[in-house]
């Protein structure tokens, strides 16, 4: 794997995070940026949340019926004249594409952005190999420099700024002028190319992702802006795809139904600007095209979560929207998160992945708003999910014993309704005398997990079933009961302990 | 057991079937003969000076420039024009398309090189295979009338676009397609193109030409 996951530390990483001024600037992109460009892409389309069911619909389709459509995709592959090769582990994807780097004799492989790429640790196996990889998305590129993980699914290195960047720069492209002038991001931007340039042209491998895999016609889609894919899979002789098994989609006409969502949802432009179609290597006469096409389908566990109470993860199209709106994410980034997905959607599909007990932190890193289900365009339960996983550890006893004695206590009132009523009505005035002068607590006997980091809201006097039950006899007959205040998507303390 | 055998049993024991089974496989392939249509939206829709109204509209909004001429043999001045204005040589490579291949270029004193781009190539010329006004997009196919390199290795992209060939949707085109390629069978590389090349990573700024063209010019034809 691409580095050992950290996830197990997240409170720590999120520690280094808040004191890290080069990131809490960065991040603000992410809180400001993506957010409103999304509202803005979705209010511009009167379908936009139709589409969303109709995208979720396709997936749902389509991982009914995954295996045949699989053999289907694979039989319009090898049609075309393309090359299916399956995976069942990392270990396997990297031996498929290391035998055909070696066949061809590969010094250099140029890639496009893969998030397969990273959960498999391809680059670290290729360089391991004295087989170059030369990552050409620019964020990826930044970051390769930089030896760290993507700290966003479609944006890898929206954790850095400027500076940093120009310092990465001027430290690795020491054959060029150390006086020449950066300051402006063009500037940047015109001299990666220039370097990037060069190495498409030397590549003799091309590795790219696949957004979707088309089962009507054997094609793989990249779905990028700046045209390095393109550049990639065009000019090198062989061109590898590194996809999964829940890539696949019926028919052209589904995957534009999903297109139409992704870009949107993911940086707020309607389309990306290349949404690539391959199928397979070229063809007689054609001038330009790799002369092989190869596509290596990773299961990596995912077969194992059709069915269970995380298979709706497998819908999953990687937009990032659930990560842009998540508060958590915004405060800390993505490296926090330890391993290759992060936010919320990593924070379910890492467990699945790498196992709950190396990210157990993950599932917890929420603060429950539901921001990322009411985003995400393919309408993935990820904070129901995320419960899931906290339920395992909970009957696992991957949970402190204080905390899972708490939740035994709590329980065991919880199931008798009347004696929970009872206690409570008999607690909360008391807690609410308790906390009178200040509204909140900043500490309490038995609770410091809780309150270290946060303040614990003191009672407004009764019960919110008590509150219930008065405000639905005036309603009847008066006017209707004030509206209650939206909920606010913060890291306070939230009513996760309130039934 | 193959690795392949695996993962398709694995897949099939946690859908509980087998794979045999006569009315999942009809449904499957009802689906991928019939491709059912799903909700199209209706900003592509309308009559031809509509759609192209709206393709103009939409592929400027994405920094794409548009100019419209009323016949195809106007293209070849259109095209110097352009280079002319944004001070680049007088020089412009395009593939075999026979189309491009019978307009009055000789006319223009532009040099014209032909097939696939080369890392140099400053401006090429391609003639799409069609448009989508819904997001102001291209599409173009690959082959030797326009290679797929002329798409993404210059640093100006020139692209004809006759306006019958501009689709309200995305759908439409597929049907095209498989019209002309046939049923299920795509050429080898379909490319949609919405705007020129563009980066937001270098400090959150939003940059054009990232590695693909910084410009992106379509000449629209009306006639």
């Amino acid at each position: 794997m691409t580095a050992s996951p950290t996830s197990a530390q997240f409170a720590r990483n999120a520690h280094q995070a808040f004191e890290d001024p080069q990131l809490q600037k960065a991040l603000h992109f992410v809180r400001e940026g993506f957010v409103n460009q999304r509202a803005a892409a979705a209010a511009r389309l009167p379908e936009f949340e139709s589409l969303r069911d109709s995208a979720r619909d396709i997936k749902e389709h389509t991982l009914a019926y995954l295996d045949l459509y699989l053999e289907a995709y694979e039989k319009k592959v090898t049609a075309a004249g393309g090359i299916v090769h399956w995976a069942r582990t990392p270990e396997e994807a990297n031996k498929i594409v290391l035998d055909i780097c070696q066949r061809h004799g590969a010094k250099t492989v140029t890639k496009g952005k893969s998030m397969i790429a990273e959960e498999i640790g391809l680059n670290d196996m290729l360089a391991a190999h004295s087989i170059a990889p030369v990552e050409t998305d620019l964020g990826e590129y930044i970051i390769q420099l930089r030896h760290e993980m993507p700290s966003h699914i479609i944006a890898p290195a929206v954790h850095l700024t400027k500076d940093q960047i120009e310092a990465d720069f001027r430290r690795n492209h020491d054959q060029l002028p150390p006086t020449r002038d950066l300051g402006e991001p063009t500037a940047l931007l015109a001299e990666a190319r220039a370097i990037l340039r060069e190495k498409f042209l030397a590549a003799d491998i091309g590795i790219t992702g696949a957004n979707f895999l088309v089962a009507e016609t054997g094609t793989s889609i990249i779905v990028t802006n700046e045209g390095n894919g393109d550049l990639t899979q065009t000019l090198t002789p062989v061109h590898i795809v590194l996809a999964s098994i829940e890539k696949v989609v019926p028919t052209l006409d589904d995957v534009s139904q999903i297109l139409r969502v992704l870009a949107r949802s993911a940086t707020g432009q309607d389309l990306s600007v290349y949404t690539t179609f391959s199928t397979g290597p070229r063809r007689p006469g054609d001038p330009d095209g790799p002369q092989e096409y190869h596509v290596v389908i990773l299961d990596n566990g995912r077969s194992s979560m059709l069915g269970t109470d995380f298979g709706d993860m497998l819908r999953c199209i990687r937009c990032g929207a659930c990560m842009n709106h998540c508060p958590v994410y915004q405060a800390v980034g993505g490296h926090a998160y330890g391993w290759v997905y992060p936010g919320p959607m990593g924070a379910v599909l890492t467990p699945s992945l790498i196992g709950i007990d190396k990210s157990a932190p993950l599932p917890n890193a929420s603060t429950f708003c539901g921001a990322c289900e009411s985003v995400c365009p393919v309408r993935i339960p990820l904070p129901k999910m995320m419960r899931h996983w906290r339920e395992r550890q909970n009957d696992r006893k991957l949970t402190s014993s204080s905390q899972r004695a708490g939740l035994a206590f709590w329980g065991y009132f919880a199931k008798r309704p009347g004696l929970y009523r009872l206690a409570t009505r008999i607690a909360m005035p008391l807690l609410a005398w308790f906390g009178r002068g200040e509204g909140r607590f900043e500490s309490l006997p038995l609770a410091h997990g809780w309150t270290d980091s946060r303040d614990f809201p003191a009672p407004q006097g009764t019960t919110f079933q008590a509150q219930w039950a008065n405000r639905r006899k005036p309603a009847i007959f008066g006017p209707p009961p004030a509206k209650p205040p939206t909920p606010q998507a913060s890291t306070s303390a939230n009513s996760e302990v309130q039934p | 057991m193959s690795a392949r055998d695996d993962i398709f049993n694995e897949i099939r024991r946690a859908l509980h079937v087998k794979g045999t089974e006569a009315p999942r496989r009809r449904i499957v392939q009802d689906r991928l003969t019939n491709t059912p249509k799903g909700i199209v939206p209706a900003r592509g829709q309308g009559e031809l000076t509509e759609r192209v109204a709206t393709f103009r509209e939409e592929a400027e909004r994405v920094s794409a420039s548009v100019t419209e001429v009323t016949a195809a043999a106007d293209v070849p001045a259109e095209v110097a024009r352009y280079l002319r204005d944004r001070n680049l040589p007088a020089r412009i490579r395009f593939g075999d398309d026979a189309y491009l291949a019978a307009l009055p270029f000789s006319t223009t004193g532009l040099d014209i090189d032909r097939g696939r781009a080369a890392a140099n190539d400053q401006a090429c010329l391609s003639h799409a295979f069609g448009g989508v006004a819904e997001t102001g997009t291209l599409v173009l196919t690959s082959g030797a009338d326009n290679p797929t390199t002329l798409n993404f290795l210059p640093d100006t992209h020139v692209v004809v676009l006759e306006a019958k060939d501009i689709a309200g949707d995305y759908e439409t085109v597929w049907d095209r397609v498989r019209n002309t390629y046939g049923q299920g069978l795509m050429p080898r590389a379909v490319n949609f193109v919405t705007g020129p090349s563009r980066s937001a990573d270098i400090g959150h700024t939003l940059l054009l030409g990232a590695h693909g063209p910084r410009t992106l010019h379509i000449v629209i034809v009306t006639e």
